[in-house]
């Protein structure tokens, strides 16, 4: 048996990056499963700028089997468009010898999703608990999580063990018991997982990562049970009490696994690992740490949404609290056709204004499936996509709303005040009210021939309320910015704010549901524009606010809306403005739509024709 | 640019084609190399370690966990057969005495002290690797399986369900364009690959599963007639597990689309040819796309086909240039073969309002259609 790891922070990469005031010019990579994408990040005038960008084809699968050709063939394209040498002859990243060299880039940084990525299985004692808790760690450490077992998940114990048996995990996250409490439950998960001998998807002499994060107590049997033909490690416990969680250790231990085993085994990671300044980070675990950032430094709610073909991610950060979902399945092109099941077709065509034949529908939606790299050619089949990209982003934030909770299983402690309120533990952390920043990416919105498209997608899925501002990763930069972050969060920051994102405007849309027609608030705008009006019920109306102007802007919500302050109570705010301005948005929450065909029809036509969306 | 590559779907009248077959886990090999095999025979076979099946014994006993060996009237590598007693507790004065059975079959694998459970381990599951496609060993992989070759008509669909099969193609229809109903099945088509032209109906899936055919082949499905067959809707297309008794494989679409003509005359040319057929469908990264393969040769001609060898569900990609065939695969112009007239630079504004580049293709009718480039297949193999 390999010796189990000690828990530990520090990482099995060698190199240390240069100090933040000795890094100018900087090369980050994101090795997808089909594109690694390059960007060149430079010090101009005093400020970071993102100034090129590179992508080749990645290079993981045969016949090439070398994923650092494709980060060369990336960065050459920088290096073309930039003028300045960056590859050298053998291929790899050149490093300036002092700030005045013209050649080179002080840091070279990377993140992967190559080979799809990280993915795990995790098990806890406790489904709505510990492994819980298991799942939110590995999820934010970028991970799939493939399945969940737990002791109470109404599984029999030889169907979990058929179950582990068929998957094949990168590594296994094993949680459960609070420190000092029952170590029994989690020692017989071990015992159900030791006998499955789940094997890892690299096979040969690979040794199945395991990390321990359970009841302290209850180490020195897990390890017993795992004995030989299993790299074990043990971190401090995940959910040391119920009423804490401490997901940071683990998190840790799941990178450092990551890098030493996982993309060890992929072709041609060894020589990137030791190309870096800074450890590989999977890439969603980079956009979870710049959301997290961008959230911590302005001081608010943040959310992202990156939706794929396969997959859609969803990361928040209330409250200071992090969470990150991937709806597996929840896709645009391979998984289209499960969008079109889970969410149901008349779910899909409320928001479609124009008249559609089902049958050959959901052909098309199956037609899709099958080549998946197919593009809408004419205005309907557009509609019709976007139509069901509304739908997979609202399925996604369901789940995410489901998942990122309170503690669950805590006991809460009451006053008074709060002896008539019915919330108890686990309940949701996101809060449409309270967000303030939307930012999406992923093709179906990133590539929406029109801003006001991206806009109109994003507030019909997420149903934001008050005031919120909305944005889109222009190239998707976020993987690159997270890795930057773990080397100089400034430098991150400050592109971020500059090239990374590009301002939409901001929903200004009140809580609350009001008959069509009726009052529902007034506005006024004061400071780079001054105007007033009033919205009712049902109505949109979009207020041309360039990226580059604020205001001030104070609405007043009739009784039985809220912004944010009461019912009926004013809020005053400054606002953002962006490509498309400021959307008014008196449609109510949640959103709804007629169950006539004509009325229905009339009613997104009326949406659509206010914000321009297909003009 | 005047070139672009593109992918596409194999349809070859003659091909090297190597299947590659390996068990899931190690055994023996049954196969010598050069040795002639049919699609039947069993190249490989191995057994698979039993299912575990644990058992709360402790619990059961009503007794500590550090106390179950002492209780276990079957120890460690013991046999056990299912309902024999493999416990028992000590009782009150050696009365009372409570015994736990087996429930399963198998080996008692292990005993915990620290929670009381047991796992017996079933007994191990032979698995047994066929050659599906007629043709000679050319490589025997020790251990693991082997190769096989041959020379091979091969046409890959667009989707499948089902798995392996094999059978006589029976042409059901008589033009690449005609649907494939229920009157074109006949009870001689038992064990056959029917192939039929446009769109298989329900009503002929039903007929031709009821007279036992192995596999349909046509150009398309309508998705309501599949999910009927199914029972259920195929969210995401990794497919080739089903066991409804037929494998069922489309080679343009999902509607009302004809079989490309090429395909129909390939295959009709092999009619009453034995055709090995695999619905298995992973549209993921590592594409797989089901596929026919009918062996042109007895296993002496082995090796004597022309272009590069084909593995076993591999997709492929070609170069897209002017005069090159294509398929338009997206509305409004799914289904329409033609050539390749033109290859703009410059990207077009789409009706979507989408910037994209694209070609112009010169339709069977003489129509011109500019068309995004990613909404085209190469159909040339």
């Amino acid at each position: 048996m390999t010796a189990p790891h000690a828990a530990s922070a520090t990482t099995p990469h060698a190199k240390t990056p240069p100090a933040p005031e000795r890094i100018q010019v900087i090369v980050a990579t994101d090795c997808g499963s089909t594109t690694t994408k390059a960007i060149l990040i430079e010090l101009v005038d005093g400020h970071y700028r993102q100034t090129q960008r590179g992508e080749a084809p990645t290079t993981v699968e045969a016949p090439f089997a070398d994923v650092t050709l494709g980060v060369t063939n990336s960065v050459t394209e920088l290096q073309e468009l930039s003028g300045r040498r960056l590859i050298a002859d053998d291929g790899t990243v050149i490093r300036r010898t002092s700030l005045s060299d013209p050649n080179g880039c002080d840091v070279y940084i990377s993140t992967s999703s190559a080979g799809g990525g990280l993915q795990m299985m995790v098990a806890g004692v406790v489904r709505q608990m510990t492994a819980e808790s298991a799942k939110r760690a590995a999820l934010g450490a970028g991970a799939i999580v493939m399945d969940t077992i737990a002791a109470n998940d109404h599984r029999k114990p030889h169907e979990q063990i058929q179950r582990i048996r068929e998957l094949r995990p990168d590594m296994v996250l094993l949680s459960g018991g609070t420190d000092g409490g029952d170590q029994k439950k989690v020692v017989e998960l071990a015992e159900l997982i030791a006998p499955a001998k789940p094997r890892p998807r690299f096979g040969g002499e690979y040794q199945l990562p395991v990390i321990f994060a359970g009841n302290k107590d209850a180490a020195p049997a897990v390890e017993r049970v795992f004995g030989a033909g299993f790299d074990l490690s043990i971190v401090p416990n995940l959910r040391p009490t119920l009423e804490q969680e401490n997901l940071g250790p683990a998190r840790d231990r799941i990178h450092d696994v990551f890098l030493e085993h996982v993309m060890a085994h992929a072709p041609g990671y060894d020589k990137l690992i030791s190309w870096a300044d800074a450890p590989i980070m999977p890439t969603p675990g980079a956009v979870g740490d710049i959301l997290q950032t961008i959230a911590k430094k302005r001081g608010i709610n943040a959310l992202g949404v990156d939706i794929g073909g396969a997959t859609t991610d969803v990361f928040s950060v209330f409250d200071g609290v992090f969470n990150r979902t991937v709806s597996a399945n929840l896709g645009m092109s391979y998984s289209i056709s499960n969008v079109c099941a889970e969410a149901t077709m008349p779910r899909i065509m409320r928001w479609v204004h124009l008249s559609m034949d089902e049958r050959e529908l959901r052909n098309r939606v199956k037609n899709k499936m099958i080549r998946p790299t197919t593009i809408p050619q004419t205005l309907e089949a557009l509609v019709f996509e976007q139509a069901v990209a509304r739908e997979a982003l609202r399925l996604s934030f369901e789940q995410h709303k489901a998942f990122a909770t309170t503690l669950k299983g805590v006991q809460q402690q009451r006053t008074v005040g709060d002896a008539f309120s019915q919330q108890a533990g686990g309940g949701t952390l996101v809060n449409a009210m309270k967000l303030d920043l939307l930012v999406a990416s992923g093709g179906v919105l990133s590539h929406a021939p029109r801003m006001e498209q991206t806009a109109l997608m994003l507030i019909d899925s997420f149903e934001p309320e008050g005031f919120t501002e909305l944005a889109k990763d222009s190239i998707f930069m976020m993987p690159h910015l997270g890795v930057l972050a773990s080397v100089h969060p400034d430098a991150a920051m400050e592109v971020f704010e500059k090239d990374c994102l590009i301002y939409l405007g901001t929903c200004v849309a009140p809580r609350g549901q009001g008959k069509a027609g009726k009052p529902c608030f007034a506005w006024e705008l004061r400071g780079a524009k001054a105007a007033r009006g009033t919205m009712a019920c049902g109505e949109m109306q979009l207020v041309p606010l360039a990226h580059d102007e604020q205001c001030e802007m104070t609405v007043t919500p009739e009784k039985g809306f809220d912004m944010g302050a009461g019912p009926g109570k004013p809020v005053t705010r400054t606002v953002r403005g962006g490509t498309v301005g400021l959307v008014l948005d008196a449609r109510g929450r949640a959103i709804e739509v007629p169950d006539a065909e004509a009325e229905r029809r009339a009613t997104i036509q009326k949406w659509l024709t206010a914000l321009h969306v297909y003009e | 640019m005047a070139k672009a590559f593109t992918p596409g779907l194999t349809v070859s009248a003659r091909t090297t084609y190597r299947a590659r077959r390996v068990l899931p886990i190690d055994g023996s090999v049954t196969v010598k190399q050069g040795e002639a095999v049919g699609a039947d025979t069993v190249v490989a076979q191995t057994f698979m370690e039993g299912d575990a099946f644990p058992i709360k014994v402790a619990n059961m006993l009503a007794a500590q966990p550090k106390d179950l060996p002492g209780l276990m009237l079957r120890q460690v590598g013991e046999a056990v057969r299912k309902d024999e007693p493999i416990a028992r507790s000590k009782g009150i004065f050696g009365m009372m005495k409570t015994e736990v059975k087996s429930s399963a079959d198998g080996t008692i694998e292990s005993v915990s002290d620290s929670t009381g459970m047991v796992i017996v381990r079933g007994p191990k599951q032979p698995i047994a690797v066929t050659a599906y496609v007629a043709g000679t060993v050319v490589e025997v992989l020790p251990g693991e399986g082997a190769v096989i070759e041959n020379t091979v008509a091969l046409v890959q669909g667009i989707f499948g369900v089902g798995g392996e099969a094999h059978g006589p193609i029976a042409m059901a229809c008589k033009a690449a364009s005609e649907e494939l109903d229920a009157d074109d099945i006949t009870p001689d088509m038992k064990g056959t690959v029917v192939v039929g032209g446009a769109r298989m109906t329900a009503a002929a899936i039903k007929k031709a599963k009821d007279v036992g055919a192995a596999a349909i082949v046509s150009g398309g499905i309508d998705d309501q007639d599949l999910r009927d067959f199914l029972g259920h809707d195929i969210g995401v297309a990794v497919t080739g597990s089903e066991r409804m008794g037929i494998t069922l494989i489309i080679t343009e679409g999902f509607g009302e689309i004809a079989m490309a003509e090429r395909t129909f005359a390939l295959l009709s040319g092999h009619a009453g040819r034995v055709a090995s057929v695999n619905g298995a469908t992973q549209i993921r990264a590592g594409v797989m796309r089901p596929e026919i393969v009918v062996p042109l040769a007895d296993a002496a001609a082995a090796g004597q086909g022309s272009g590069p060898a084909m593995s076993a569900g591999g997709a492929t990609a070609g170069v897209l240039e002017i005069g090159t065939s294509v398929r338009v695969i997206r509305d409004p112009h799914f289904g329409v073969i033609g050539t390749v007239t033109a290859l703009p630079e410059q990207p077009a504004v789409l009706g979507s309002g989408s910037k994209a580049r694209v070609l112009e293709v010169a339709a069977a009718g003489g129509q011109r259609l500019m068309v995004p480039r990613a909404n085209v297949e190469l159909i040339d193999g």
